[in-house]
């Protein structure tokens, strides 16, 4: 069954077109990796689905209802949650607070929504930060804090945008050890990466994107021998 | 229709003078990202150092003004650098901190101001104050005409400057993005030290064009900061020829609510055309031009 | 540490309630009724500007109807203003709703010129309305004129705006508030509806500020729309008292209030004519110094040694 389903989206801005035309669904339980150069879209895509931007054409099913029309903050309620790719910490909030402050849709007791923030931060690890201010953090933290606050929303699809972008390769296997961890406490996640290698060994399918259009979609194996792949990733000589 | 022709032509006029000390506001605020409410303190300050340099050595303003220009940059380096520029260092809570460090800078100038020539109404009369010129019918003071004139020369100096100097380039990159300029080489906090200076000599050129016509006591800054205000959000932030036309259209609006709408509600117009270019033009009128 | 901040804040109490029958001093005990008048417009407009992040530069709107409700029952209906201090918060929230509606489109400076100018837009309302009096104002006279009755009513709505400022703060709607202060994006990303959540913030906010003005108008019984809406004397000196106390802290507001009223008495009365500036020097040198106000800051040293690890968001002061 597919938990989200995009029909023809487009975005524009301007008379650039970020996003054309683009269809992808994505099934419940897997990961589903987007794929492709600077500037391809990537970001906007997901943008698209979380509202930030309103679309310039073509229709968001997410459990066959219609999403592209509620307002930003519906988006997290009914079940999608997001972390940004230039991470957004709540910075004079400690650790514990930025998860609360997720936890407090689902509840508006102070108590639960602690309960609830400890929970999530023991599952990703942040024990020993718990106190610090956001703002004190390093990046691979703030990284895994913008996970923790957005998974205390409960969503059911989760969207990553570059979360191993800029973290070195030890930082970055923590990082994907924790998406698989929470792809096996059943989530379904989108994740856009730059790192092909990171991609294929994590994602089911992975969606390739360049100028904002479809240049392959299916497994892993089958998009990273896709031509139009290899032509974007690294030009025409090697297409 | 003289009285009509007479009252819009007045209007462009003083708008002229009132654009110049938009300008530096909009310099200022493109640069630095704050909101600078001393900065009608900044023009009551050139006015006075005009005032004296007509009073005590009886230099005429149209000239005192370029003694008033270069103290007055002065000022806003110093201010930039050792009090505004400080708190771009520190951590707070809200960085609206930095507008509340020029209301401080306000009350400071305007009190010093205070002190050394009291709350008296002071005018400069020159031979030719009172001077009118007729044109079919209109009579158009001597002193608008001249303003008006200088100020727009300072206006194009300034496009100038800021388009084919190199300083100039290195200003309008730190207003687009700092982080960005900065990456380019450009020693930002010296650039919006320059800024800052820059803004306050044009305030100072402008209190003193407006000065023949402007009666002068201390705290008559709030009024240029409003006027710079609106102007600024009409024109654009950051905008050299949105301030420009910004400027004209409120010294237009200004002279004709004056003649044609009673004067208790002149001032409430402005305010309610002010919110809706706030919410509807975001970016003044250059948004209109984008659009079409 | 627990008990004797309990300790301390009960002894605090206590003194605030027996004060009134130590100092018997009519002038002393006006200085500290306008500190509890200034302390309730400082907390209010903290929880909308400290904690939420929204600076208004329009407080005197709240203010100004606040005041003109309680006077205005008098001038036209003869009811006594005292009503008006139930009337006026009333009015100044009703008043919230529009000027929330408009000014919470924009952000950030743009946000805090809407608001500047939505406060003037009622000024010149006032002045030119004939329903207001236009700029003669009102004048009423008081029932009561005794400072120590003042003083009870003033400490009892400090109590309450508090009060109910703490609650709103450390509750959900006090995470929501400092989240959207913090990141607008991420707050929208957690599914805050950040316009709802603001317009939150402003109504108690509205409401408050809108008793303080009731308070005014019976305490000081004149009043005129130059001085009720005025933007330096009210609106900026609202952000000063809450900048110089303390940015969203509890007791910021009324540290900076007392502060405020305490020394610009002092100057009016030691340095004659110069005494304005004196205080531009102190404003100046307060927030190059303690950027985050004084209980802010003191607050900060604190922290060093013992971090919280209760109350709300944001390291909270309490």
């Amino acid at each position: 069954m597919s938990l989200l389903e995009a029909r023809d989206i487009t975005k524009k801005f301007g008379g650039l077109a970020a996003v054309s035309n683009l269809s992808f669904n994505v099934n419940k339980g897997e990961i589903l990796g987007v794929i492709g150069p600077n500037g391809s879209g990537k970001t906007t895509v997901f943008n698209c689905i979380s509202r930030f931007f309103p679309l310039t054409s073509g229709e968001l099913y997410f459990k066959d209802q219609r999403i592209d029309e509620l307002p930003a903050h519906k988006i997290c309620d009914i079940g999608i949650g997001r972390t940004f790719q230039v991470v957004k910490p709540l910075k004079r909030m400690s650790v514990e607070e930025n998860v609360m402050a997720g936890a407090f849709l689902r509840t508006s007791s102070m108590h639960k929504a602690r309960l609830k923030a400890n929970e999530i931060i023991e599952f990703c690890g942040l024990e020993k930060y718990k106190y610090r201010e956001a703002k004190s953090l390093p990046i691979p933290l703030r990284k895994r804090l913008e996970i923790a606050r957005s998974l205390a929303t409960d969503p059911e699809l989760l969207l990553l945008d570059e979360t191993c972008a800029g973290l070195n390769p030890k930082e970055s296997e923590e990082a994907i050890a924790l998406i698989r961890k929470i792809r096996d406490a059943g989530m379904t996640i989108i994740i856009v990466e730059h790192i092909m290698k990171v991609m294929m060994g994590i994602s089911d399918r992975i969606l390739a994107i360049n100028f904002g259009s479809m240049i392959a979609f299916g497994s892993p194996q089958e998009v990273s021998n896709h031509p139009e792949v290899i032509r974007a990733y690294l030009g025409d000589a090697y297409a | 229709m003289e009285l009509f022709g007479q009252t819009v032509i007045c209007g462009v006029l003083l708008g002229g003078m009132y654009a110049l000390i938009a300008i530096g506001m909009t310099l200022i605020m493109g640069v630095m990202k704050i909101v600078n409410l001393a900065h009608g303190a900044l023009v009551m300050v050139g006015m006075y150092v005009t005032y004296v340099c007509f009073t005590e050595f009886g230099i005429d303003p149209y000239i005192g003004m370029f003694i008033a220009m270069p103290v007055l940059f002065l000022i806003g380096c110093l201010i930039q650098k050792y009090m505004i520029n400080r708190l771009v260092e520190v951590d707070s809570i809200l960085p609206e901190n930095q507008v509340l460090l020029t209301v401080g800078i306000m009350l400071v100038l305007t009190e010093v101001m205070r002190l050394g020539f009291k709350s008296d109404y002071r005018s400069v009369v020159t031979g030719y104050s009172s001077n009118t010129v007729f044109i079919g019918g209109m009579s158009i003071s001597i002193a608008m005409f001249i303003g008006f004139f200088i100020a727009m020369g300072f206006t194009l100096l300034l496009h100038l400057f800021l388009s084919k100097t190199d300083i100039g380039k290195s200003i309008r990159a730190v207003a687009q993005d700092r982080d960005a300029a900065v990456y380019m080489g450009v020693n930002s906090s010296k650039i919006t030290m320059l800024t800052f200076g820059i803004g306050a000599a044009l305030a100072a050129a402008g209190g003193s064009l407006l000065l023949p016509l402007f009666y002068l006591w201390p705290d008559i800054g709030h009024l240029f900061t409003a006027k710079s205000f609106i102007i600024t959000i009409l024109g654009g932030m950051g905008s050299t020829l949105g301030a420009a036309i910004g400027g004209i259209v409120l010294g237009i609006a200004e002279s004709l609510g004056a003649t044609y709408i009673s004067m208790g509600y002149k001032d409430l117009v402005g305010l309610v055309i002010f919110l809706l270019v706030l919410l509807f033009l975001p970016g003044g009128f250059r948004s209109l031009v984008r659009r079409s | 540490m627990k008990n004797f901040n309990l300790a301390l804040k009960i002894l605090l109490v206590v003194i605030a309630v027996i004060l009134p029958l130590v100092i018997k001093a009519p002038y002393q005990l006006h200085i500290i009724i306008l500190i509890f008048i200034w302390a309730i417009i400082g907390t209010s407009w903290n929880l909308l500007g400290g904690y939420t992040g929204q600076v208004s530069f329009g407080h005197a709107a709240f203010f100004g109807v606040g005041a003109y409700a309680a006077g205005l029952l008098q001038f036209h209906l003869g009811v006594s203003p005292w009503w008006g201090m139930l009337l006026g918060p009333f009015a100044a929230m009703v008043i919230s709703l529009p000027i929330g509606l408009i000014a919470f489109r924009l952000r950030g400076p743009y946000f805090a010129l809407a608001m500047l100018a939505l406060g003037e837009i009622f000024r010149l309302l006032f002045i030119n309305l004939a329903f207001t009096n236009g700029a003669k104002g009102i004048l009423i006279m008081p029932e009561i004129t005794s400072k120590m009755f003042y003083y009870y009513v003033g400490l009892s709505a400090l109590a309450l705006t508090i009060g109910i400022t703490y609650l709103i703060v450390h509750s959900k709607i006090g995470f929501y508030l400092v989240s959207i202060r913090e990141d607008q994006d991420a707050a929208t990303s957690l599914g805050i509806p950040t316009t709802l959540y603001k317009n939150l913030a402003l109504l108690p906010s509205a409401f408050f500020t809108g008793l303080a003005g009731a308070l005014y108008m019976n305490y000081v019984a004149f009043i005129d729309p130059n001085i009720v809406f005025n933007l330096s004397n009210i609106s900026v000196m609202a952000i000063m008292v809450v900048m110089l106390g303390g940015v969203a802290t509890t007791w910021g507001p009324t540290v900076g209030a007392a502060i405020y009223i305490i020394l610009g008495e002092v100057f009016r009365t030691t340095l004659g004519s110069a005494n304005v500036l004196v205080f531009g020097v102190l404003v100046c040198l307060i927030i190059l110094f303690l950027p985050n106000g004084i209980v802010g800051e003191l607050d900060m040293l604190r922290g060093f040694l013992a971090r919280k690890k209760e109350g709300a968001a944001g390291g909270v002061k309490i």
